[in-house]
């Protein structure tokens, strides 16, 4: 596109009797942009009009617009798809953040700082529009539509019924010889209705009859998927049969200092007889997104030793127990043990959540309707009955023959032809000794994830979920607001995996999930990036000419989006990408960017800030700044007409993972005196959208510090701190801080150079 | 986000409610394709989320979700937003529901650029109903600082007209004579992201609520801790902002009781786990009293209790809340049995927080519209797939399974317009 710039200086919101507005025209006619226009609220019907007239009249088509914060009126200064808006900030984070005249800085001297620093704001926005351009939609050369649905359970059924009954064909494959999964071996299901206190039939009969009964749903037992290569829109899956090995198995993940180690022969090679997982299968079928489903299996409870599980005839698990009482008739005095911890702790058995306190619940009606004088003991140190589940715990309180305490369980033994449960701190304020048939453990419900691949990706990051350790081998998003979000696109995961759940919940869950994969594809047809940053349509380009083969793109991509070719060099799936440009921040050779977000914009606007190479009052900081996070709480300051250090000069960027050094090194070499990073925090209750964005940079960060100082510079003049959105009255102090910082060490040695 | 005045569309899906259940439905089914319509009581989205200071158990601020929610909506041409809406009657059937909404005036118009002249010139104050009336705002106000859309609102009830706002607005923003507006859209599903309402506190009369600003809710703590709430995020006690030493709280405040809420509200006991850490981020020498009947943190949250318990200053004590007596210092005694040991125990504390539970939100509303609801008010999705539930106003929950039912409720929605 041939771009016409049209520079707009908007004078309201205090703008005008804060600034010269003339000296701020000024500095876009310095930047390249001529001309620019101001008026009293762009905003306003005229405002915008006045745009639009040189639109239509004369062909702007790429509006620079210096004003508010682009967080707001976006809808005002939409021109249409064709035209390109940037805009400068000068209202929340120049204007609105001045410092209050005080003793130490006259009012002239505030204004004359922020003259500047608004003037930079506007040679900053001219720049980035004279570096930008609009994205073209990567568009995959051949799309399907299809969805493969792993797991033949409540949640693999479902989701394949559901993604059905939108209108996309799917493949359902079970490892087992037929559907159902679990379901099938429950005598009774969980109340789903008022009153909330019977039993149901089970339904998953219905729900299987309903799968092979739709003709859009192609089912696959006694099946395993070997592989999954390819990208969203573009899956190729390579099918086993159930329980075999293949040579399409997916690869596990090896290390290049590994890989140097298997070529010595100083270790074995986990992959041999396995295809490299850049090959094509020939077979492979194509998908366009996946749900996983698999599923869990149940916990071995023999290591709580004092319980008897494995070593005393009748103590069972909840799985062992349903499978008693799917067959006949149970016995009729049963204990159920929820907690494992003795006096020591009163958690549940690991994998619990809230499912097994309704299972004991459940199970104790089986041993009230076998038996005329059953009783049924259940001790327990919490009760976990959310929701509804409440009126179904209520009901089994009610039942003479169903004996509910608290209790500490201690020990249980062989005794009087049974067993005998111990029990201390009971709500009866007496240590028990209950001699039953059969004691149950609340075994808990182990995510298929935990022990292996499951999805069995063949890319280069390897076969399965990154780092699901955080969350005990759960396939977990860790995100409250987004719990779909996998770190693999196009990938995602329902019921069992992804935490112990009921029925009711896993039917939701599995139709959230078809819900995504459908998405997905729909995104990928359409050239545009799904979560975080929905319908984004750029992506990110490679000039592989000048690559070297560093690897670093294709190791941080915290998404998986890229393989290798059979030469080695990095291999873009776009529809894996979520473009938060964290390969264009590793890559050393800056090869790789955006059609509107690259390393030469951001390193010019970086370099269009002037910097006074004389006046050690004004010394300068450039600050890239988290666009999710921190850039919406420095925003939020100026809302709340906090003062911001007039000396600094903010960056939005995609995520802190884009930040590319060169840009450090460009505002040091321009002889900036500092450069902060402000973005999320990192660790395991990480808060970056793009999961490691901000802890790849920080690591960066302390890399670079050695590099600054073999050049003589302090390593303190780069730095990164967490800013959360809600820290908006911290912000200030937390980049002053840094400042001072600085100021201490005085200004960069290599000033006016 | 569409301009609200193009509201010809077919097939598409209305969304009631703006909270973090309805932005999920609008969004997950807008990015597939869908023409949505997104309508909110409130001036402002985001619901009951936005009055959140953290989320358990990763202890995030809210509003990073709601800034990402937000974007994806300025950004989604497929959706319609409108707030201070609500619906007035549903006609038609699954595939074809004409709905009649109706707009209440704001009485600020789109030239608002949220400058803040209108509130330093106006002179009229109402309780702040977002920080649940510990503080004021003027009649003209922001509904908070981070509201969306970032537009002022009038609170009629408050204002008297005078002007004032109007003369000190450059941008001609003001409108005092502003109407409501009814309009009609048609659509092939509705998705009820109704959300839930804190259980009214003073209905459980042996919790005093009334009687004592020593007693508060669950969500007036949250407002406490929050850097935009009433005390700038320190928690101080409401009436005097004595900085309190002990706390106590009280859990099933209204839940699993018969008289009031018979099922478990899910939510309440993380939420004091949670309202724990601000305490002890603020007061680490405060004693902490947790009166509970069972302790609901189950999964990957036993280990954040774990963590908590391990407090020597926090006593967890397994016992209902009998009573909680007003004391003369500004404190309360709290008054339990000790379920475990049978000690009646006396507490005296200097605040003591209600773990509320959740109530259905517009059960009036339901009903009025004839919506199938269970005998608690919650919203029961009908078989034909054109009224669907999600969040809250399907059954209590936490985010993150509103997260999932409210995407479920997309994808039924799509399928719904496919019929």
């Amino acid at each position: 596109m041939e771009k016409k710039y049209g520079a707009y200086i908007c004078a309201g919101c205090g703008i005008g009797e804060a600034l010269d507005m003339e000296g701020l025209v000024k500095a876009a006619g310095e930047s390249g942009i001529p001309g620019a226009k101001t008026h009293a609220a762009f905003c306003s019907a005229a405002g915008r009009e006045l745009i639009q007239n040189d639109i239509n009249n004369d062909g702007v088509n790429t509006v620079v617009l210096c004003a508010c914060s682009p967080r707001v009126f976006q809808d005002e200064f939409n021109f249409g798809a064709d035209k390109i808006t940037i805009r400068g900030n000068i209202r929340e984070q120049a204007v609105w953040c001045m410092e209050k005249p005080s003793d130490k800085k006259s009012a002239d001297t505030i204004k004359e700082y922020t003259q500047e620093l608004a003037s930079d704001y506007v040679r900053m926005a001219c720049t980035q529009a004279k570096k930008t351009e609009l994205p073209e939609p990567y568009k995959l050369e051949t799309l399907t539509r299809k969805i493969l649905v792993m797991g033949g359970g409540i949640a693999g059924l479902t989701a394949a019924k559901e993604a059905a009954d939108a209108g996309y064909d799917v493949t359902l494959v079970e490892r087992e010889e037929q559907l159902g999964g679990k379901a099938l071996g429950w005598r009774q299901q969980f109340p789903t209705k008022a009153p909330w206190t019977e039993l149901e039939e089970p339904t998953v009969a219905a729900m299987v009859a309903a799968v092979t009964g739709n003709s859009r749903i192609t089912v696959k037992t006694a099946t395993e998927v070997a592989r999954i290569a390819g990208a969203p829109g573009a899956l190729k899956v390579s099918f086993k049969s159930g329980k075999t090995k293949s040579e399409w198995d997916a690869p596990a993940k090896v290390t290049a200092d590994e890989q140097d180690l298997i070529n010595k022969g100083g270790m074995a090679d986990p992959n041999a007889g396995l295809q490299p997982y850049m090959a094509a299968d020939p077979a492979a079928e194509d998908f366009g997104g996946v749900v996983l489903a698999t599923g869990w299996t149940p916990a071995n409870v023999s290591e709580y030793a004092h319980l008897g599980h494995g070593t005393l005839k009748n103590v069972v698990t909840n799985a062992e127990f349903e499978r008693l009482a799917k067959a006949g008739k149970v016995p009729a005095n049963v204990a159920f043990v929820q907690s494992p911890g003795g006096s020591e702790n009163d958690m549940d058995f690991p994998y619990c959540n809230s499912v097994t306190s309704m299972v004991a619940l459940k199970q104790a009606k089986y041993v009230r309707a076998d038996n005329p004088d059953g009783r049924a003991y259940i001790l327990y140190q919490h009760m976990r009955t959310p929701g509804n589940m409440e009126m179904f715990y209520k009901g089994a309180q009610n039942d003479d023959g169903i004996f509910l305490t608290k209790a500490n369980v201690t020990k249980v033994e062989e005794g009087n032809g049974g067993l005998v449960v111990h029990a201390q701190n009971t709500l009866l304020n007496e240590d028990l000794a209950i001699e039953v048939d059969m004691v149950v453990l609340a075994a808990g419900m182990v995510p298929t994830t935990k022990e292996e691949a499951s999805i069995n990706l063949a890319y280069r990051q390897g076969p399965a979920f990154l780092d699901l350790e955080l969350f005990d081998g759960y396939a977990d998003s860790h995100f409250i607001c987004f719990p779909y979000e996998t770190r693999r696109t196009g990938v995602y995961t329902c019921g069992g995996v992804r935490k112990a759940m009921n029925m009711e919940e896993t039917i939701d869950d599995a139709t959230g999930a078809a819900l995504k994969a459908i998405q997905a594809i729909e995104s990928a047809d359409r050239g545009v990036a799904v979560h975080p940053r929905s319908g984004d349509g750029s992506y990110p380009e490679f000039f592989f000419q000048r690559c070297t083969q560093c690897k670093r793109c294709t190791e941080e991509c915290p998404f998986g989006a890229l393989d290798d070719d059979e030469k080695g060099t990095p291999k873009p799936n776009p529809t894996r990408c979520r473009r938060c440009g964290t390969c264009m921040g590793a890559c050393p050779e800056r090869i790789i960017g955006f059609k509107n977000y690259n390393i030469d914009m951001i390193g010019s606007m970086v370099k269009s800030v002037v910097v006074p190479d004389d006046d050690e009052a004004k010394l300068r900081f450039v600050v890239f700044v988290c666009e999710n996070d921190a850039y919406p709480a420095i925003d939020m300051a100026g809302m709340r007409r906090n003062t911001m250090n007039s000396l600094v000069r903010f960056i939005p960027v995609r995520c802190l993972g884009s930040v590319n050094m060169v840009w450090i090194k460009d505002a040091l070499s321009s002889g900036m005196d500092g450069v902060l990073l402000l973005g999320c925090k990192f660790g395991d209750d990480y808060q970056c959208h793009f999961v490691k964005g901000s802890e790849i940079a920080n690591k960066r960060m302390d890399n670079i510090g050695e590099t600054l100082k073999s050049l003589g510079l302090e390593p303190e003049r780069v730095g990164a701190r967490d800013v959360a959105i809600s820290d908006y009255d911290k912000v200030g102090d937390i980049v002053s801080a840094f400042v001072d910082e600085i100021v201490a060490l005085g200004p960069n040695p290599f000033k006016g150079f | 986000m569409t301009d609200e005045s193009s509201t010809t569309v077919t097939g598409g899906v209305l969304v009631v409610g703006g909270g973090i259940s309805g932005l999920t439905a609008a969004l997950e089914a807008a990015e597939v394709g869908k023409d949505v319509f997104l309508v909110e009581q409130n001036p402002y989205m985001g619901g009951r989320v936005a009055q959140l200071n953290q989320y358990f158990p990763k202890l995030c601020p809210p509003s990073c979700g709601l800034e990402i929610n937000f974007k994806r909506v300025k950004s989604n041409r497929k959706i319609r937003m409108y707030t201070l809406t609500t619906v007035k009657a549903v006609a038609g059937g699954p595939g074809n529901y004409q709905v009649t909404l109706e707009s209440k005036p704001r009485f600020v118009n789109n030239n608002c650029t949220a400058c803040n002249a209108c509130v330093e010139a106006c002179p009229e104050v109402r309780d702040n109903a977002f920080n649940f009336g510990m503080d004021k705002t003027k009649a003209i106000y922001k509904a908070h600082d981070m509201a969306f859309p970032m537009k002022y609102v009038i609170d009629m009830a408050a204002c008297t007209k005078c002007g004032k706002c109007k003369e000190a607005c450059i941008y001609d923003a003001v409108e005092l004579d502003m109407q409501p507006k009814s309009f009609t859209v048609d659509v092939s599903a509705i998705v009820w992201a109704t959300g839930w309402k804190p259980y009214d506190a003073s209905k459980m009369t042996n919790l005093k609520f009334n009687d004592s600003n020593a007693i508060i809710t669950n969500m007036m703590m949250e407002r406490l801790a929050a850097p935009n709430g009433p005390t700038g995020g320190k928690i101080l006690r409401p009436g005097d902002s004595k900085a309190p030493e002990s706390f106590a709280f009280v859990q099933c405040a209204g839940s699993r009781d018969e008289n009031h809420l018979e099922y478990c509200s899910y939510i309440c006991c993380m939420a004091s786990m949670k309202q724990i850490t601000y305490i002890r981020a603020q007061y680490p020498e405060a004693k902490i009293y947790v009166f509970y009947i069972d302790l609901r943190t189950p999964g990957k949250y036993e280990k954040f209790r774990e963590k908590l318990m391990a407090d020597p200053n926090t006593q967890f004590i397994k016992g209902k809340v009998a009573d909680i007596i007003a004391e003369s210092d500004g404190g309360v005694t709290v008054v339990a049995e000790n379920a475990l040991t049978g000690d009646k125990i006396k507490q005296k504390v200097d605040m003591a927080i209600l773990a509320t539970g959740m109530e259905p939100a517009n059960k009036e509303q339901a009903a009025a519209l004839g919506l199938a609801t269970d005998n608690n008010g919650f919203i029961l999705s009908d078989a034909n797939g054109g009224m669907i539930a999600a969040g809250c106003a399907k059954k209590a929950a936490d985010v993150v399974t509103c997260a999932q039912s409210s995407t479920a409720a997309a994808l039924k929605a799509i399928q719904a317009s496919r019929r």
